[in-house]
């Protein structure tokens, strides 16, 4: 079990880096949407057998939004916002790489000092969550598009969900919907804002709204 | 048990350009032809040892010199390696980075020659050889680090005996990411597809092929050689990784060995076959991508 653990959270971790370092916006949705199954698998697996409806409800869920819902909304968004299929990125891909790595680094070194009050079943949760955040924080401030910003935040919000799924037993489920929610609500607005954007500026270049004036 | 380690290398001397052979045949098969023998770089071994070698009057005596030294440092190389399951020719505590470090020096002299020629090819060619070794040698850096910090040894022989007894299993993604991150570097430093194409005849993509354009004769058939023992001795690197993470019965081994060294000829002639090269500016990228995953096989080691 623990192996499986080990492997699912170690797929998602190569997913974030793969998502860094890609250059075409279809394969990054598609990425997503893998990414997406991969974290509907873990509350399953992670229950170790005894399956709590809390678990099913949450994976259920998760598969329906992260790996459906949220890249479908993204593929329809970038057809009707008719961008470009290139990932336009403000560092070139080596450095994102090299970045992405370190923030890996950070994040397994600060994993040691996280003082967790229950026990996690692997030692791979807490840095692949943080780790996580971390490479969505990066993809957000490197990324200069809205809808490619959009898949950043994704990124990030997996992360959450990782560290909560770590904690399952504890956290009511009603937050982790309420997260849920949140997730799709945002990129829902994120979505709208992108169709405004492309009207003004007929580009999802968000370097335009520095010279917004009145 | 100095004896086995000495049958070793020398039946790895004989051998190394069957491997080549080998890859050559499943090349031929996957595109539906019968393909060369697999015997047949010794044939142009023979035939190129028997002639005489040409000299450019430009050419000073260190383009003589390079393809002995390239030979030699690849040969020395091989005695570090150990046979599965008995230590190794010469083994001391921090071969490793020696092992590294003489393929560093033949590439070294393989570039000084090519360079030497004066030629705009040979030293272009000269230029993307160190460009991608450059990404190439941490990969494998990052390799032995990780096998290093698995095993608390130093020495190339030790760390191969002494894997099999404290691999877990939790640890094998690990492997998975080091034997991946492993076989990309292996295919760039063998200059094999999708890094170079050594059956490519284009002087403006050939990479490895094109810096040894002006020998000919014995310095040819030497640096051939080189090159299949070289390859010889990365697949072998490989091969050890993987069975010595498994628990089998030390006189197996060679046998063993054999049918995973034959595995990898396969996978490195499957992935010939089947990829194409690519573009110059996107091998860096791929070799970085396997830079990271043998990184994060060093961190989850944790």
């Amino acid at each position: 079990m623990q192996t499986v653990i080990d492997i699912i959270l170690l797929l998602v971790l190569l997913s974030d880096l793969y998502l860094l370092s890609l250059t075409r916006l279809g394969a990054a949705i598609r990425v997503m949407a893998f990414q997406g199954v991969l974290l509907a698998l873990l509350p399953f697996i992670s229950a170790g057998g005894i399956l709590s409806l809390h678990g099913v409800i949450i994976g259920f869920s998760s598969l329906a939004i992260k790996a459906i819902l949220i890249p479908r909304f993204l593929s329809h968004a970038a057809r009707e916002v008719r961008t470009g299929l290139e990932i336009d990125s403000y560092i070139p891909y080596g450095a994102a790489l090299v970045a992405g790595m370190g923030v890996v680094l950070v994040s397994f070194w600060v994993a040691r000092k996280f003082a967790l009050p229950v026990t996690v079943s692997s030692r791979l949760w807490i840095p692949v969550s943080l780790a996580a955040v971390m490479i969505g924080l990066l993809m957000l401030i490197i990324r200069k598009k809205a809808i490619t910003q959009v898949i950043g935040y994704l990124v990030l919000e997996n992360g959450i969900y990782i560290l909560g799924l770590s904690l399952a037993a504890q956290m009511p489920f009603l937050v982790e919907l309420g997260v849920l929610l949140d997730v799709f609500a945002g990129v829902f607005i994120m979505g709208i804002t992108m169709n405004h954007i492309k009207n003004y500026f007929d580009d999802l270049d968000v370097d335009n709204l520095t010279i917004l004036k009145d | 048990m100095r004896f086995s380690a000495l049958i070793f290398f020398l039946l790895s001397l004989l051998a190394a350009p069957l491997l080549t052979g080998w890859i050559v045949r499943v090349k031929a098969l996957f595109a539906g032809r019968r393909g060369a023998p697999v015997t047949q770089l010794y044939r142009d071994l023979f035939r190129l040892l028997r002639k005489g070698a040409v000299y450019s009057r430009s050419t000073s005596p260190l383009f003589w010199l390079a393809p002995m030294i390239t030979l030699a440092a690849t040969v020395a190389a091989l005695a570090l390696l150990p046979l599965p399951g008995y230590a190794a020719l010469i083994a001391f505590p921090g071969d490793l980075i020696l092992f590294a470090y003489l393929f560093a020096l033949g590439r070294f002299f393989t570039i000084l020659a090519a360079l030497d020629t004066a030629s705009a090819f040979e030293g272009m060619g000269a230029s993307r050889e160190a460009w991608y070794a450059i990404f190439a040698e941490l990969i494998l850096f990052l390799g032995l680090a990780t096998l290093v910090r698995f095993t608390n040894s130093l020495s190339l022989s030790q760390i191969f005996e002494s894997r099999a007894v404290t691999i877990e299993y939790a640890d094998s993604p690990a492997l998975a990411l080091l034997l991946v991150s492993l076989f990309v570097a292996m295919l760039a430093e063998n200059s094999r597809i999708p890094v170079d194409d050594p059956a490519t005849h284009l002087e403006l993509t050939m990479i490895h092929e094109v810096m040894v354009l002006d020998h000919s004769g014995p310095d040819f058939a030497f640096i051939l050689y080189g090159a299949a023992l070289k390859l010889w001795i990365w697949a072998m690197f490989l091969t050890l990784v993987i069975i010595s993470s498994f628990p089998s019965p030390n006189s197996l081994r060679p046998l063993i060995a054999a049918g995973v060294l034959f595995i990898i000829a396969t996978a490195i002639g499957i992935v010939e076959s089947v990829m194409a090269r690519l573009r110059l500016e996107r091998v860096p990228q791929m070799l970085m991508g396997a830079g990271a995953l043998g990184l994060l096989s060093y961190i989850i080691l944790g």
